[in-house]
């Protein structure tokens, strides 16, 4: 990175830290955090639109329809998160697979199953063999997002679920009233006075989203943590330019840094949005901000 | 949900196509990453030491593009069987356990005494606490003569344990260890243990076609010493 890191043996301390904290390690370290973020910026909306869909579908009037939307929010609750990191990752990549090399590869003859492997014909491969690195990271990050949006989308289902009913009944007769039909009441009177019964219960599901990002390593995609441990390991001379010991705690108090940081600006954000929400709501934090006004 | 579910598929599929068009024969190697001198990640983030060495080289002859991937130990087969990656070599040694599920290349290090790295000279394996990284022969080893085994994910959490006390002594590859002895009062101990049987490179067993790429590739760096200079350069064992 700088000229002086040629020889880091010869450097005082803070320029040997300077050239030690932008190696190419540290800058992989660096664009995970990168990857952390994109993560959870990507799976927040969609676990809410997977939540969304599935909270709506369970208190549909089509029985089939409610009972997928219940069946969806029972099952992936009820699935330990690694358990459910580990198998299902896999079982989705194989899904895919499988149906490509269904399309691709009519004429293929030999079992997809042999023994323990899993073949299908190379076509079908995804990301194919030949794609190159980020093609594959890219591929496997998107796998993580849809894993993560399904697991948490069943989880914010929950909590939708539970806001919509918590909306009292008067709003909606009195949309009624005005003879608005069952989808105008819906999306003009419940959807907009749900989210402020949804926010506590969507505000600890962020929290919890945020710690478990670290489960992206199961799948393969390299996080903060594994670079921290990575890095904090005890490092030979034979091997590296910048040998130090066993550093593993200075690279996790670093992480513990961050997440709480992350976690502190979070909840300084949902608090607003509580506030906002709260607005002419007929709920107590809206009677006492109509008091304070008055 | 479903149609979510369909529609992704089909996002999948097209996104597949469109990559479809570029084709040839690249080999995934995947490897730790966290085994030096074997296989490490070095400054610049890249997979570095013997096993990088010799994987370029064996592509090399074996007229291969290749590329290398890292995994965690823990789940380093069942991703080569699902097909994230055609080969791992990774100081993977050739067991017959291991053999069941997947199918090695003829070894390319001979088989080498595992060694302890302890606190002290003095330590009595046979009813010390023995720390191991987990699914190796050293951890399968100590098992089987019923000492008292500790397992870590890793192989630098094997030898933390026995610097902060946690264990009495590790059991690993004596060249993973030499590095550790004499820091911190670490020791290495006289006694050492024959097990395993070299190590190779692991294949899916319906890969038949690569794993006979990759032998031929590996007897000719044996024929022509390659192998053994490869050897001596990172001191990862004994010359053939």
């Amino acid at each position: 990175m700088f000229e002086f890191c040629a020889d880091p043996e010869t450097l005082d301390t803070f320029r040997w830290f300077a050239c030690y904290l932008t190696t190419g390690k540290h800058i992989g370290m660096y664009w995970s955090v990168l990857t952390v973020l994109a993560l959870l910026a990507i799976t927040a909306p969609a676990a809410l639109f997977f939540g969304f869909a599935g909270a709506s579908a369970a208190r549909s009037h089509v029985s089939p329809v409610s009972w997928l939307g219940k069946a969806y929010i029972a099952v992936v609750r009820g699935v330990p998160d690694i358990a459910f990191f580990l198998f299902f990752v896999i079982a989705l990549d194989q899904m895919f697979e499988y149906l490509r090399h269904k399309v691709k590869c009519p004429d293929w003859t030999e079992p997809i199953r042999q023994g323990n492997d899993f073949i299908v014909c190379d076509a079908a491969k995804l990301p194919l063999g030949s794609s190159p690195q980020w093609v594959h990271e890219t591929y496997g990050f998107f796998l993580a997002v849809l894993t993560f949006a399904i697991v948490f989308g069943a989880f914010t289902a929950n909590v939708l679920f539970g806001a919509m009913r918590a909306v009292p009944r008067a709003q909606i007769e009195t949309a009624e009233a005005y003879g608005m039909s069952r989808r105008q009441a819906f999306w003009r009177v419940l959807v907009p006075q749900m989210w402020v019964y949804a926010l506590p219960g969507l505000g600890n599901l962020w929290m919890i989203l945020i710690k478990a990002t670290p489960l992206l390593f199961l799948l393969g995609v390299e996080d903060i943590v594994y670079w921290a441990k990575d890095l904090g390991e005890t490092k030979h001379a034979r091997f590296t330019d910048y040998p130090h010991g066993d550093w593993r705690i200075w690279y996790f108090l670093a992480l513990l840094v961050f997440y709480l940081t992350f976690t502190w600006i979070s909840e300084k954000v949902i608090n607003r949005l509580t506030k906002r929400l709260s607005h002419g709501q007929a709920t107590l934090g809206g009677d006492a901000q109509r008091k304070v006004t008055a | 949900m479903k149609k979510l579910i369909l529609t992704t598929a089909a996002l999948a599929l097209s996104a597949g196509l469109a990559i479809a068009a570029s084709h040839g024969a690249t080999v995934r190697l995947g490897t730790e990453g966290a085994y030096a001198p074997w296989n490490f990640i070095n400054d610049n983030g890249e997979v570095d030491g013997f096993e990088r060495e010799l994987g370029d080289e064996l592509c090399k002859r074996a007229e291969l593009t290749c590329e290398w991937v890292t995994n965690e130990w823990d789940s380093i087969i069942p991703n080569l069987v699902s097909g994230n990656y055609d080969a791992i070599i990774a100081g993977m040694s050739i067991t017959d356990e291991r053999d069941e599920v997947i199918d090695f290349t003829q070894a390319y290090t001979p088989p080498d005494p595992s060694s302890y790295l302890a606190t002290s000279a003095d330590v009595d394996v046979e009813s010390a606490v023995i720390a191991a990284q987990a699914a190796t022969i050293q951890a399968a080893f100590i098992a089987e003569q019923g000492w008292t085994l500790v397992e870590f994910a890793t192989p630098e959490e094997t030898v933390a344990a026995v610097r902060n006390g946690e264990a009495d002594a590790v059991l690993a590859d004596k060249a993973y260890l030499e590095p550790f002895a004499g820091q911190d009062g670490l020791v290495m101990l006289e006694r050492s243990e024959m097990i395993g049987g070299g190590v190779g490179m692991g294949l899916r067993e319906s890969d038949g076609e690569l794993r006979a790429k990759f032998d031929a590739a590996i007897q000719s760096m044996k024929d022509d010493g390659t192998l053994n200079t490869l050897i001596a350069k990172w001191e990862v064992a004994s010359t053939w």
